[in-house]
């Protein structure tokens, strides 16, 4: 850095016009806005038609549940102040939900998804509720060891076919339908998510994560709001999960595995903490990425462990907040 | 309900391990008027509001308000109850502006249940009110992020928050501290206009010469101990209060 300067950051005049209703009256400043998300929309619509076989088409699937678990991880974490590590939970709950229900009684996966996504928040959100009203890491904790303790319970009562699980389940008619399923459920997520934590609920989550002194002092009750955010995030987290074994046609112990619990978490922290779209981000990069660092053999995970460091070095913000930066702002040397 | 049982505490004691933060307080207040507590730090007046307010439970003693006992109920109960507090410790929703600030008491089931506060309206109703509070209305100071704005801001902010629930009861914790002279000056005339709209109010306070300006009665704490209550002239004058709380030495 020069010495006597300073870099000084500016917004572009573009992005203080398109703060208003005013936007609507020039076509520039639509794109202004538009473009963003039309990049993600149409990105994630058209990646399927480009890509070379079915090996890729899948990796795009497992790609967009990893996301799915990242923002809701993101959303519990930095908007509602709730740091979850049940990524696993939420997948092996909906998962045995769907997969339970398409073994036994042979419902299509029209029907086990949605079930599975809201019996699956309410049983998660039941299972966590002990934790809700306690302050501190205790919320963290108890998501961790909730999947071990389930995959134990399976493992040792040979319930749901114990250590083989639930094999030959329905599978989705064709390779294009399992890829706009997800992407869609996906989008619509991103987009939900990020217009909920501006709405009033929203904001009232964000001031519990802020403060939950001055709420209960505002006469609100947290327990319930934490409750329903967690009953959101787990949706999302089950609607995976359900997603999930349809895939694959089996679901299983590895359901429970940390992978679905650590993973999203190096997704957010690449892509940006608290955006939502972050995550995503994230979770486009290191999923690929781990794909093609699985021909290293074991050095796999020295390779990836280094990227990740790098970036968290360099970029603590992540990703999406610096492009987001970038976008939005221009940067200058100014004397000091 | 009589004049003197608006609010009543009754032998409340809490301790923390071996110290008795509080030590069997009681006093009344009648509604619509203003209690300042006083005392020199650590003589236990945050853990009083902690108690009435619900943060913390009394090992012994009880709390009524309205004839009502309130001593075990969860803080926002007796938010809901209508009273409610500021925090000594400024901690403001600092990633919302300052008008979203106001969204937990403009929320919550008290103000819907008695000023019907609808989908929408609550932008308007939190500018009206932070304008009301000191905050320019065509400035931009209400829609500044709040871990943008001075602490002069954040404390009205914090009273905004308190005002914004329409309580019966406000407990101010040090409202006043690391203030300016001429923002204090800015702030009596709020306070004032609270009282005229018959709330019923308890600081506490190290400011002395302000506080007896606005308060009817003044309650003196010590070592968790109530050690006088009264006018504020008459309870300057006596001895324990001269010793505890301004350092003179009690003459033999």
């Amino acid at each position: 850095m020069t010495a006597g300067k300073r870099k000084e950051r500016l917004d572009r005049g573009i992005k203080v016009r398109t703060e208003g209703i005013y936007t609507l009256s020039s076509w520039r400043e639509m794109i202004y806005l538009v473009a963003p998300r039309l990049v993600l929309i149409l990105g994630l619509l058209i990646i399927p038609l480009l890509l070379p076989s079915s090996y890729y088409q899948k990796l795009i699937c497992i790609m967009c549940i990893y996301a799915l678990l990242a923002i809701s991880f993101d959303f519990l974490t930095n908007f509602v102040g709730l740091v979850c590590l049940g990524g696993a939970l939420f997948m092996g709950v909906g998962g045995y939900i769907a997969g339970g229900l398409n073994s036994a009684f042979g419902l299509s996966p029209i029907l086990t998804i949605p079930i599975a996504t809201l019996g699956g928040a309410i049983i998660c959100t039941v299972l966590l509720l002990p934790c809700l009203p306690i302050r501190g890491v205790y919320f963290a904790i108890v998501t961790l060891v909730y999947p071990l303790l389930l995959l134990k319970i399976i493992e040792a009562t040979r319930i749901l076919g114990g250590t083989d699980g639930l094999p030959g389940l329905t599978t989705f008619p064709n390779i294009w339908i399992d890829q706009y399923l997800i992407i869609g459920i996906t989008i619509l997520s991103i987009f939900g998510l990020r217009r909920l934590v501006n709405e009033d609920i929203g904001l009232l989550f964000r001031s519990i994560k802020d403060n939950d002194q001055a709420v209960k002092a505002s006469g609100i009750g947290i327990t319930r709001y934490k409750a329903l955010a967690v009953f959101i995030a787990s949706g999302i987290g089950c609607l995976a999960g359900a997603y999930l074994c349809h895939l694959y046609a089996w679901v299983g112990i590895s359901f429970f595995a940390l992978d679905f619990s650590i993973l999203p978490i190096a997704a957010a922290v690449l892509g940006g903490m608290g955006t939502i779209a972050g995550p995503f981000l994230g979770a486009a990069i290191l999923v690929p990425l781990s794909e093609i660092l699985r021909a290293l053999g074991g050095l796999r995970i020295v390779f990836y462990a280094l990227i990740l460091i790098l970036i968290i070095g360099i970029r603590p913000e992540g990703l999406f907040n610096y492009f987001q930066r970038k976008y939005h702002q221009f940067e200058h040397w100014i004397e000091v | 309900m009589s004049e003197e049982s608006f609010l009543q505490v009754r032998e409340v004691s809490k301790s923390f391990g071996g110290v008795k933060a509080v030590d069997g307080v009681s006093f009344d207040l009648a509604k619509g008027k203003t209690l300042g507590i006083i005392g020199p730090n650590g003589s236990g007046k945050t853990t009083l509001v902690n108690l009435i307010t619900g943060f913390i439970r009394p090992d012994s003693g009880k709390i009524f308000f309205k004839d009502k006992d309130i001593t075990r109920l969860p803080p926002h109960i007796i938010a809901d109850l209508g009273i409610t507090r500021t925090f000594q410790i400024m901690r403001p929703y600092y990633t919302l502006p300052a008008y979203k600030n106001l969204i937990a008491p403009l929320f919550s089931p008290r103000v819907k249940r008695t000023s019907g506060g609808k989908f929408g309206e609550r932008d308007s109703v939190a500018i009206d009110l932070l304008e009301e509070i000191g905050f320019e209305r065509d400035s931009y100071v209400p829609y500044k992020l709040a871990s943008t704005l001075p602490l002069g801001y954040l404390k009205r902010l914090e009273l905004a928050r308190c005002i914004a629930l329409r309580p019966e009861v406000i407990i101010c914790d040090e409202i006043f501290s690391g203030l300016s002279m001429a923002e204090i000056a800015t702030m009596i005339p709020l306070i004032e206009k609270l009282q005229m709209e018959g709330i019923t109010i308890i600081m506490i306070e190290h400011r002395l010469r302000e506080l007896f300006r606005i308060v009817d009665k003044v309650m003196v704490m010590n070592f968790g101990e109530k050690i006088a209550e009264g006018k504020p002239q008459e309870v300057m004058e006596t001895e324990r209060v001269k010793e505890a709380y301004l350092g003179i030495e009690r003459r033999k």
